[in-house]
């Protein structure tokens, strides 16, 4: 069998073990997160609101894209156009205007932000979606990738992402073009 | 043989077109600088990068086991694949079982390296690259020429003329936005009608036997999601520890890519969807034989980024497709020659040595120095050309008789100064083609030194 084989092949060919290194804490300046977030948010495409809003979430939603007509979540305080928990194909969001979702930890360095399986409840939910608005937290912001990963477990559901801006490309002439084959736009409430 | 430089003079022969390509790529460098030098840990992180990398290849075994465990703990079908050959055998197996027509992909170096989607397509599936870039180059039918921007060769119009053929975009559009949203309208329609999605993989985590996929299109995501199969072929050289280190592998690689501070989806694949089927494919296909060769091992750290051709001034103006293998630039270059010394024995010499690989690649493969050493191994293998070959023969034979060699150097000083140029520029002359001979010193170092040592 080819996996016997690979695994001895590898341990004739393998040098001698090598420490897998500490690693270290590393300094955090001292920037105010939801500020940072915001401005690197910004840099990948993304829109950052800062201030909660009066308005509920899905009258915010209709605010800023007033043409949407399926505005789906898996959260309770949206009245989502369909309920998600009966959808059994996940062809069926193929039509999904605005998705809203809550993240759970956000990356001030980056403004990455972690959604897993049951944040999103069907996986393909924030990519087929045109328009995604993720709600977050200020005190689930962190500095960088090392603390945002001791926050949160991988393997804690099937599938989990880092989201950190619209889809994008720079494959025709470098020119950036936002809206390539997942959300044409991601707004980021932290609240 | 592969004929780099041949490609080469083609590529530099529009003269335009070669700045234009050089200016692009350039950009992308600076990007990376730029980002980079916004992290004041970066020299640190990239000392990890290495450190965990060389970790794992000395324990690669074993992290692949404990990979395969948990993977298959979380309910993961594990395939093992020494070659190409049997990579692809065992992808179209899968698809066949369920009666698969209809694939997508996401990038994949390891899948272009296999030559997998001829494979597939000869047994009648339909294969739908879903990068733009790469859905790009399958349209014009040829290799990527960058494996960060599989179609940065090419220019908007030349795209705007290929999609309008083969998408029936407007005849003459190529402003971008325009051809993205069609190929988003074209792919969209691919994506819902696919039964399986293949993928690479940037990282694969022993820890918790999950695979990690990073995009900016979100392509890959769009097709695992909704198909039923996903597969994802990695090489055994993807392998990290723990998801923890995935904090030094996210930082590196995007800022080193693009300039990005994250690629916009980084997404952690563990288990299948509910009626789904996940399958990870680990091939070897070369790999362990690189393993076992103490000065190249160190290119088995690579994870992709394409700096090292970003920085490159020869793959800068001389680009991708010049190099005649899946992986071009300097990483290419000493990755091929293992694969087949013969063929790639002059990719090792498409380079200046000047180093600047080796000072951007996040994870400090010694690139320059393995190329340095690989041509000292074509050479010892008798895979020199025969001009090259006679060159050396004959330096060497006059460096090892010092008095024929003052001489000849007080000769040679002379008769540069004195001879005409017709008989010192002539087609033999292939370094003064394009370049003036130096000025001749009027003495040597050894002639001033013995002038000037006491004083």
């Amino acid at each position: 069998m080819s996996k016997d084989k690979m695994l001895q092949g590898i341990r004739r060919a393998k040098p001698d073990a090598l420490p897998l290194p500490e690693m270290p804490n590393f300094a955090v300046p001292p920037e105010v997160l939801p500020i940072l977030f915001k401005e690197n948010s910004e840099k990948l495409g993304s829109r950052v609101l800062l201030s909660a809003s009066q308005l509920n979430l899905k009258e915010q939603a209709k605010q800023l894209f007033p043409d949407a007509q399926k505005i789906v979540s898996p959260l309770a305080e949206v009245a989502s156009t369909v309920d998600l928990s009966h959808i059994s194909d996940p062809h069926e969001l193929a039509d999904v205007d605005v998705a809203i979702l809550r993240g759970q930890i956000g990356v001030a360095e980056n403004g990455a932000i972690w959604v897993d399986e049951q944040d999103m409840q069907h996986r393909v939910l924030p990519f087929i979606t045109q328009h995604l608005i993720i709600l977050l937290e200020q005190d689930k912001l962190v500095y960088n990738m090392h603390q945002a990963y001791a926050k949160i477990q991988v393997d804690a559901t099937g599938f989990g992402v880092w989201i950190a801006g619209p889809s994008k490309t720079a494959d025709i002439e470098q020119s950036l073009v936002i809206g390539a084959q997942g959300a044409r736009s991601l707004t980021v409430i932290l609240d | 043989m592969n004929q780099h430089a041949q490609k080469a003079a083609a590529f530099v022969s529009n003269q335009e077109r070669m700045h234009w390509h050089d200016e692009a790529l350039w950009m992308v460098r600076s990007k990376r600088d730029a980002s980079t030098h916004g992290i004041s840990e970066w020299e640190q992180l990239r000392e990890l990068g290495s450190q965990i990398k060389d970790n794992v290849l000395s324990k690669l075994d074993q992290y692949l086991e404990q990979f395969e465990a948990n993977a298959q703990k979380n309910g993961v079908q594990v395939h093992w694949a020494a070659d190409a050959e049997e990579h692809n055998r065992i992808v179209h197996g899968i698809l066949a079982r369920k009666k698969i027509e209809r694939i997508v992909k996401s990038k994949s170096m390891l899948t272009e390296e296999c030559h997998l989607n001829e494979y597939l397509i000869e047994q009648g599936i339909e294969v739908i690259d879903t990068d733009l870039g790469e859905r790009i180059i399958q349209l014009r039918e040829e290799p990527p020429s960058h494996i960060v921007m599989p179609a940065i060769h090419l220019k908007k119009e030349e795209i705007g003329e290929l999609f309008h053929e083969k998408l029936q975009t407007e005849k003459g559009a190529s402003d971008p936005q325009y051809l993205t949203e069609s190929a988003r309208q074209h792919l969209r329609e691919k994506f819902l009608q696919a039964e399986a999605a293949i993928t690479g993989v940037n990282f694969g985590i022993a820890e918790t036997g999950g695979v990690v996929v990073c995009t900016n299109e979100g392509n890959a995501d769009m097709g695992v999601h909704l198909s039923p199969v996903q597969i994802h072929c990695m090489g055994i050289e993807k392998i990290i520890p723990k998801a923890e280190h995935l904090g030094v592998f996210t930082r590196l690689l995007g800022r080193s890519a693009t300039g990005q501070p994250i690629t916009i989806y980084t997404s952690h694949h563990h288990r299948p969807k509910p009626n789904g089927e996940m399958h990870i494919v680990i091939v070897d296909n070369g790999r362990t034989e690189q393993l076992g060769r103490e000065d190249f091992r160190n290119s088995l750290k690579c994870i992709r980024c394409g700096a090292c051709m970003n920085t490159c001034p020869i793959y800068r103006r001389s680009g991708g497709h010049s190099y005649g293998y899946t992986v071009p630039g300097p990483i290419g270059s000493i990755l091929t020659p293992g694969k087949d010394l013969k063929k790639y024995s002059d990719l090792p010499f498409a380079s200046t040595l000047c180093g600047s690989c080796s000072d951007v690649c996040p994870v400090k493969i010694n690139i320059h120095e393995q190329l340095y050493k690989w041509r000292q191994v074509i050479a010892e293998e008798g895979h020199l050309p025969p001009a090259k070959k006679k060159g050396m023969q004959m330096v060497s034979w006059l460096f090892a008789r010092p008095k024929l060699y003052r001489l000849a150097g007080r000769w040679g000083r002379r008769l540069l100064r004195l001879l005409p140029k017709g008989l010192l520029y002539h087609r033999f002359n292939t370094w003064g083609r394009d370049r003036d001979l130096p000025e001749p010193p009027k003495e040597s170092f050894q002639e001033w030194y013995r002038k000037n040592r006491r004083s």
